[in-house]
């Protein structure tokens, strides 16, 4: 086609050859559009199964069930020398008032194996839940309150329909408990409620009482450090190694060992934390400063990358427009190229942060995968991350931790959009055109 | 614009000042560590990790870290020193070994506890869909081993069976396909010593072997096909039984906890005759099932709070008695005098002696 050839021949067979040409030049057009929607279309496919699957897997376990107890909260029981001391209200039997409850709510149920059988129904939370109410308010003693305890996990799955009362040695739930259920389902005495204890409670065995609230005070923990440590870092190096060094062979070293740092496996930066921030700084096992060392070690070369990039993308005029009117060199990039490339610096560092955010084997090596029941209370406390808090709950063998693993995706997935909302409103706000 | 650079130099400075910390971090670190730390097996993982959350909830002492390192792992972590920076305790599916007691010795850690605290049956299940198996050790001796008897004189071959009738023909005709874990795993390590070498020591030529060549009577009896029969399943087993649910044909080994959550999908299989049940485990007719321990570092005792109350918690009936909520999470009791004998030595600490 091109104009040379076209000039020499007469006008018919040119256009006899166009046209020729076109039909063709259309069909391959189509065929690339078809393929780029069907790729779409495919990706968006399989992003939709994953997002139902783990929603229908996971929002049951914002609700739990709950059974409904007419609690009295016998002073002979709780506090019989009636000394009111917080120590002798601690100790006292709490476990004890529920399963009275429930032998006065059946009071056929007369055999010992029976018996443990109907307070197997409720969970081991609700004596905790009872001394807590009976030490913030020590006025409840001798009176009687309804209270909503949860149910035991088994219960839990029979509502929610995730296992069936079963034909005997089969399932969990044994025929006189799903008697028992009916029996509360008629009396409106148990019901699904929102599940507060998962959004602030900390890990626990027992899946009605597990909550993600530890693991995602241990991941921002960590995110904290691997922010306030790796952008600084990144953005500082990536504004020398642009800006003010001289090119040579140094530098070109530097650079190669930056992009392939880039892509070195995760769990190496865990082994380099072992050696380096365990074995030779003797810093805690388990503590959120360690995780967020080796993760900025993890997420700095990203942002390195993306930082230069940024640089790069500002164009030259700028620095010259400063140099020209008198600024020095140091003047012209703190004044005039960093604030143009820094939202495109903290796009990358969001990112990075995002990936730094779903590790798991890095920690491994560093304490990080264990069982932590307690809140963190500083980055020097032992914790956990969400995404190992994923992983132990789908290592558990209780039923209802399946629902809980899936939750727990969810509430991670949530974080992620949030963090990748804020770098595209970052964008936004401060991005330049030329 | 000179706002946001001004905020970048602010944010460097912190940085450095962070970068600094690690180094000033040590004298911080000594000052001590008010919760116990826990490492080792994964198969006991699930009992130590009740034991900790309920002794939080009950005592005045913080909850107990719990990490799941395996019992190799654990053991070498747990032997490297004395002090706060190494784990209180560690978890295990087997007992110690002698090189790791000589490992501890040099690193100081010379006076240890062990504590038994019960069984951990090792099943062998399948899809409740299909019909239940009935086998022997010897059975899966050979559907498992990686060279078995050939048959003539005493000589070993591949090991050539397909379907497990193949094996005996008492057993269904399909193909053998088992789910377990990997080397690494203690399960792995328990189901080969007494599940496959249960069923090798049948072959009176083989038993007669371990008195003149031991180590070649343990390769023998307990290396694993690697033929694709036997699948390494990692770790997870969870996992395992979900595969199971999906392939009825193929079968899984994993720990008796994991039978009892599930038992409304899957069932184990008949071994030797004897079926994988609570009460068989705990009297010990069920032939592949082992003890789980932990070791407690005596030197630590004094020095990080709540040790000898989380044992006491842990050897109380109410954990580990035949009703005992650690028994609702699939642990098997020891007899009522083995219970006590451990509840004494871990009450005194008494110290351990190969």
């Amino acid at each position: 086609m091109n104009n040379s050839g076209i000039r020499h021949d007469s006008s018919g067979t040119r256009l006899q050859l166009i046209k020729a040409g076109l039909k063709r030049r259309y069909a391959k057009e189509k065929i690339f559009k078809t393929l780029g929607i069907t790729a779409i279309v495919i990706a968006l496919m399989m992003l939709t199964v994953l997002f139902i699957t783990i929603t229908k897997n996971g929002y049951g376990a914002f609700q739990q069930t709950f059974i409904r107890l007419k609690i009295t909260f016998d002073a002979s029981v709780i506090d019989p020398e009636r000394t009111g001391d917080a120590d002798v209200l601690s100790q006292a039997d709490y476990g004890g008032l529920v399963k009275k409850t429930l032998r006065d709510m059946f009071p056929e149920v007369k055999k010992r194996r029976e018996k443990r059988d109907l307070y197997s129904i409720v969970s081991s939370g609700a004596a905790f839940q009872l001394r807590k109410m009976v030490m913030d308010d020590p006025g409840l003693i001798g009176t009687t309150q309804t209270v909503w305890v949860p149910a035991d996990d088994d219960i839990d799955m029979l509502i929610k329909g995730h296992i069936k009362a079963g034909e005997e040695g089969t399932g969990r739930i044994k025929a006189n408990e799903a008697a028992w259920v009916n029996t509360l389902i008629e009396n409106r005495a148990i019901e699904k409620r929102f599940n507060f204890a998962f959004f602030t409670g900390g890990d626990s065995r027992e899946p009605e009482l597990a909550g993600i609230w530890g693991a995602a005070v241990g991941s921002l923990y960590v995110m904290f450090v691997t922010l306030i440590l790796s952008f600084p870092l990144g953005v500082a190096t990536a504004v020398y190694l642009e800006e003010f060094a001289p090119k040579n062979i140094w530098t070109d070293i530097i650079e190669v060992n930056i992009n392939n740092l880039a892509a070195v496996p995760s769990i190496v930066f865990g082994l380099l934390g072992l050696a380096v921030f365990l074995n030779f700084f003797g810093l805690p096992r388990s503590a959120p400063i360690v995780g967020g060392l080796v993760l900025t070690l993890m997420t700095l070369p990203t942002i390195i990358i993306a930082s230069r990039v940024s640089l790069q993308s500002v164009p030259l005029s700028i620095r010259e427009g400063a140099l020209g009117v008198g600024a020095s060199k140091m003047q012209s990039v703190m004044h005039h190229v960093l604030p143009l490339a820094l939202p495109g610096m903290l796009t990358g560092t969001i990112i990075g942060m995002a990936r730094a955010l779903g590790e798991t084997a890095p920690l491994l090596m560093i304490g990080m995968v264990a069982f932590i029941v307690d809140i963190p209370a500083g980055i020097f406390d032992k914790a956990t991350v969400l995404p190992v808090q994923i992983y132990l709950w789908a290592d558990s063998p209780e039923r209802a931790f399946v629902e809980k693993t899936s939750a727990a995706i969810i509430v991670l997935l949530a974080f992620l959009l949030i963090m990748n909302a804020i770098a595209v409103v970052l964008r936004r706000k401060f991005e330049q055109r030329w | 614009m000179k706002k946001i650079s001004g905020m970048a130099i602010a944010l460097m400075l912190f940085a450095a000042a962070t970068l600094i910390l690690p180094v000033l971090m040590p004298a911080a670190n000594a000052a001590g560590r008010n919760y116990i730390s826990i490492v080792g097996s994964s198969s006991v993982y699930p009992f130590a990790t009740v034991v900790a959350e309920k002794f939080g909830k009950t005592t005045k002492f913080k909850t107990p870290k719990v990490e799941s390192t395996g019992s190799g792992g654990g053991l070498k972590l747990f032997c490297s020193g004395i002090g706060v920076q190494y784990p209180d305790i560690v978890n295990a599916s087997r007992r110690i070994k002698k090189s790791e007691v000589k490992r501890c010795a040099e690193n100081g850690v010379r006076e240890l506890t062990e504590i038994k605290i019960g069984y951990d049956g090792i099943v062998i299940a399948n899809s409740r869909k299909t019909d239940r198996m009935s086998v022997s050790r010897k059975d899966l001796f050979l559907a498992l081993a990686k060279d078995v008897p050939s048959g003539i004189g005493e000589s070993l071959i591949q090991n050539p069976y397909r379907t497990w009738k193949d094996v005996n023909p008492s057993l269904p005709d399909i193909k053998i396909e088992v789910l377990g874990p990997p080397p690494t795993s203690g399960t792995r390590d328990a189901f080969a010593e007494l599940a496959l070498e249960g069923g090798c020591r049948k072959f009176g030529w083989i038993k007669a072997m371990k008195k003149k060549d031991k180590k070649k009577y343990k390769a023998i009896c307990q290396a694993v096909r690697e033929d694709g029969a036997y699948i390494e399943a990692g770790e997870n087993d969870v996992l395992i039984v979900r595969k199971l649910e999906a392939n009825p044909d193929a079968f899984g080994v994993f720990g008796f906890s994991f039978l009892d959550q599930n038992a409304d999908k899957i069932q184990g299989s008949i071994v030797d005759g004897v079926e994988p049940e609570f009460e068989n485990i705990a009297s010990g007719k069920y032939p592949v099932s082992r003890p789980l321990y932990f070791y407690v570092k005596k030197a630590h005792a004094g020095m990080i709070p709540g040790i000898k109350e989380y044992i006491k918690e842990f050897t109380s009936e109410k954990a580990w008695g035949p009703e005992g909520y650690l028994i609702d999470k699939g642990l098997i009791p020891m007899p009522d005098e083995e219970r006590e004998k451990f509840r004494r030595e871990g009450k005194n600490l008494k110290t351990f002696s190969m």
